[in-house]
């Protein structure tokens, strides 16, 4: 990890650095699992080796390929990060042992998480039970961050005048047109991408897996059907306003799942409510949120690619018509 | 409780209108709760309903029911003056998104503000300042997205630092939870993890605060972004990192730890007096009003910071009252130069030029807020200069009491620069046919504007309230 860290650094030619840094991602998802974090791994694997590599690669083939040269020399950032590595170093000599059961964080609260959330949720994967039940209004304030970051990118780069329109006239020859072999063999992978996201979209209260990863894959899918067979097909496949309300729907349905425990006497996100039978009540909420989570994260991640790719197009006609 | 975040949910058609709505109610709502705490002491309520520490809670005591209000109260006023003024500033099909972020950031920053849980904070901070880098990078100036990018590489580094402290403190408590934590730490306090994660919170913090040398995001940031935005964040944003920092070193870390084990006090009370001094002289030089007024936020800001070194209740009640104080007038004075530049189009220093006959109203409004910030008795400015003095004299330290009353003769200096250009130069040839701002504009301004005044003659509310919050903490934290 640390060699990969230097190369990135070192690296003036960015598809090479964005590769690093997928490799990156893919070792600090194997680190996870070495500490037996699974769910924090898929996570890692799925956003940090995966969808940001593809962002990042989409982000080059917008701009150029090589760093600009820098002249400055950078000593303060240089200091800062010292220090605060120092700092780091020095706050792990009080630290409790690594992987020891006397640990505070082991005693206190995680204590009942393992202990008893298979009686009070009624789902095997404690991490599920947890991000989704106990703390579950941060997950929720994590899917409103993530349609924050969506609204945002949109915010940012909606480009008045009728974009839609304007680009389904162009026909330049682009590289997806070329890749047969790539076309071919993209064809046959992205159902079952699309397929395994289902999968872990659904099964992530019995195994690792959930809602944000099972997005993360199905955003993968979409991605990658639309650089090989061109934005506009992927367009005509994926409507923008579609997506923007499936992008709100999610947030919307994990909101209206909270407020539902709430008219049903229980307060905010209690899913206990929900049902008459307290777990089964539990699981139900869960399925619906880890939904939400998923419509969100999937929407949002196609919004971003499209806005950002979207843009080369309009750029590319303006090019054309010399406008 | 949870009221006030579940109708932010309702995103789609999101209009103006609807904004304004959904601002007031959670202003009525914010009024409702304090009123309520106050009677009846701390609010919990438990999220998810799992009992606090493995669940996450609300916990609403005074100081946070008291910062909600001025936040809620401040985003509504300010959110009725949105509608014109966006006119100009940002093409059509880009307002409603501007709305949801401008929700999605006032959700973040009640979130930070209501809940009791130190990870949830970390969360909320994500979405208020994801909207911020957002809303400020919508300024029609390209330097906007310069200045944006800026604020993120500074903000995210805030933010994981926090986030970093966080994960410290839990691996030596093994809980989230502010109470618990509060309780859990002294037994661990004398460890270097916790040294650290406190070092990491308090840099954290500061950088969202733009305490004096991590202030560098902020002018520019204020500067260029749509001027609703500016009166919006210099209003709040700092004010919930100000919170924050109130809430980490006193209720979780514990005012021996924080000030006797660490010379804490001794170092905000020098960060915050340059803060002022380095922040006051660099308004006097800059030519854009909104760079004034945004140098002169970072050293208010150091006045905020200095209240809170002193550590002692009286201390703690000035910063709150400065807080509550500081919202209203630079809510009042962003406002209107967002007329101003409704009608100018810029916020040039040299365009000010006669602008005392042309929109009397506005720059009335302009001078009031001036006068507020330097501190002339009547206005609210008054109250919090006179409550942080006392504190300070409390203590014996007389050397920085002439220091902030000399602090306050800068503030003359760089207002005084506007106020001529207003009032005793000729109009320009070109600007003389600039009109009053329009009412839609106006009226949130003079809101705000005789919210100063009154608050500077009768302070038995804001003053009230901090004082039994800032009694309230001490009470808790021996």
């Amino acid at each position: 990890m640390v060699s990969v860290a230097v190369a990135i650094v070192w690296m003036k030619d960015l598809i090479a650095v964005v590769m690093l840094l997928g490799i990156y991602g893919l070792l600090t998802a194997s680190f996870f699992v070495a500490m037996d974090a699974v769910d924090v791994a898929f996570t890692e694997a799925s956003v940090g080796a995966g969808i940001s590599t593809l962002l990042l690669l989409v982000a080059i083939a917008k701009t150029k390929r090589a760093e600009h040269p820098v002249r400055h020399k950078p000593m303060l950032a240089l200091l800062v990060v010292v220090v605060t590595g120092g700092l780091l170093i020095y706050g792990t000599f009080d630290m409790p042992i690594f992987g020891i059961a006397e640990a505070p964080a082991h005693t206190h609260v995680a204590q009942r998480y393992i202990e008893d959330s298979y009686a009070e949720v009624g789902i095997p994967n404690i991490v599920t039970s947890v991000l989704a039940s106990y703390r579950g209004f941060d997950t929720f304030g994590e899917v409103v961050v993530i349609f924050t970051a969506g609204i945002g990118v949109l915010g940012l780069l909606t480009v008045s005048g009728g974009t839609g329109r304007r680009n389904q006239e162009i026909t330049t020859k682009k590289m997806h047109e070329q890749h047969k072999v790539l076309r071919i063999v993209a064809k046959i992978l992205i159902p079952f991408m699309l397929l395994f996201a289902l999968y872990v979209q659904f099964h992530g209260d019995y195994g690792p897996g959930g809602g944000f990863q099972a997005g993360v894959i199905f955003a993968a899918g979409i991605i990658l059907y639309a650089m090989l067979f061109g934005m506009n097909t992927a367009r005509r496949v994926i409507n923008q306003t579609l997506i923007q309300l499936i992008a709100a729907l999610g947030v919307l349905l994990y909101g209206a799942v909270g407020m539902l425990s709430f008219v049903n006497g229980g307060t905010f996100l209690d899913y206990s409510v929900l049902l008459t039978d307290p777990i089964a009540g539990q699981h139900l909420g869960i399925i619906l949120i880890e939904l939400g989570v998923g419509l969100t994260v999937t929407a949002v991640i196609t919004i971003i690619f499209f806005s950002f790719a979207g843009r080369e197009e309009i750029q590319d006609y303006r090019n054309d018509t010399g406008a | 409780m949870a009221a006030p975040l579940c109708l932010f949910l309702k995103r789609p058609k999101l209009v103006w209108l609807f904004t304004c709505i959904v601002t007031a109610l959670t202003f009525l709502i914010s009024v409702l709760l304090l009123q309520q705490v106050i009677t009846h002491g701390t609010l919990v309520y438990e999220l998810g309903g799992w009992a606090a520490p493995w669940g996450i809670e609300y916990r609403i005591d005074q100081l946070n029911a008291f910062i909600l209000c001025i936040i809620s109260g401040i985003s509504a006023v300010v959110a009725m003056a949105a509608h014109t003024s966006l006119q100009k500033e940002l093409s059509k099909d880009r307002h409603i998104y501007f709305y949801m972020l401008y929700l999605l950031s006032l959700t973040g920053m009640l979130g930070i503000v209501a809940t009791g849980d130190a990870f949830n904070v970390f969360v909320f901070l994500e979405i208020s300042s994801l909207s911020a880098y957002a809303l400020i990078a919508m300024g029609n100036d390209r330097r906007a997205l310069w200045a944006s990018y800026k604020y993120l590489i500074m903000g995210t580094v805030g933010a994981t630092f926090i986030l970093i402290g966080i994960g410290l403190m839990y691996q030596m408590t093994g809980t989230l939870n502010m109470h618990d934590l509060a309780q859990r730490l002294p037994e661990v306090s004398q460890t270097r993890t916790v040294f650290v994660s406190f070092a990491f919170i308090v840099v954290g913090v500061c950088l969202k605060l733009a305490l004096f040398p991590l202030h560098l995001w902020l002018p520019n940031a204020y500067a260029y972004a749509p001027s609703i935005v500016t009166a919006m964040f210099a209003a709040t944003a700092t004010k919930v990192a100000v919170y924050l920092l109130i809430r980490f070193t006193f209720t979780i870390y514990g005012l021996s730890f924080s000030f006797t084990t660490l010379p804490l006090n001794i170092l905000f009370l020098v960060l915050g007096l340059t803060g002022v001094f380095v922040a006051s002289v660099a308004a006097i030089y800059k030519n854009n009003v909104k760079h004034i007024f945004a140098y002169s936020s970072v050293a208010q800001v150091g006045y905020m910071i200095v209240g809170l070194s002193v550590g002692t209740a009286a201390g703690l009640t000035a910063t709150l009252v400065h807080i509550f104080n500081h919202a209203l007038m630079k809510g009042a004075l962003f406002l209107a130069l967002a007329g101003v530049m409704y009608r100018l189009g810029n916020v040039q220093l040299s365009g000010f030029q006669g602008l005392g006959r042309q929109m009397p109203l506005t720059m009335a409004a302009i001078v009031v807020g001036g006068l507020s910030l330097i501190g002339v008795p009547l206005t609210v400015g008054f109250i919090s200069k006179w409550y942080l003095v006392l504190a300070v004299i409390e203590n014996g330290w007389w050397p920085v009491a002439v220091l902030i009353l000399l602090g306050s003769l800068l503030a003359i200096v760089y207002l005084w620069r506007i106020i001529e250009m207003a009032y005793f130069k000729p109009a320009n040839e070109h600007s003389e046919t600039v009109k009053e701002a329009p009412f839609s504009i106006l009226i949130p301004v003079w809101i705000l504007v005789i919210a100063n005044i009154y608050f500077g003659i009768d302070t038995r509310i804001s003053v009230g309230i901090a004082q039994s919050a800032a009694q309230s903490l001490f009470g808790i934290t021996p």
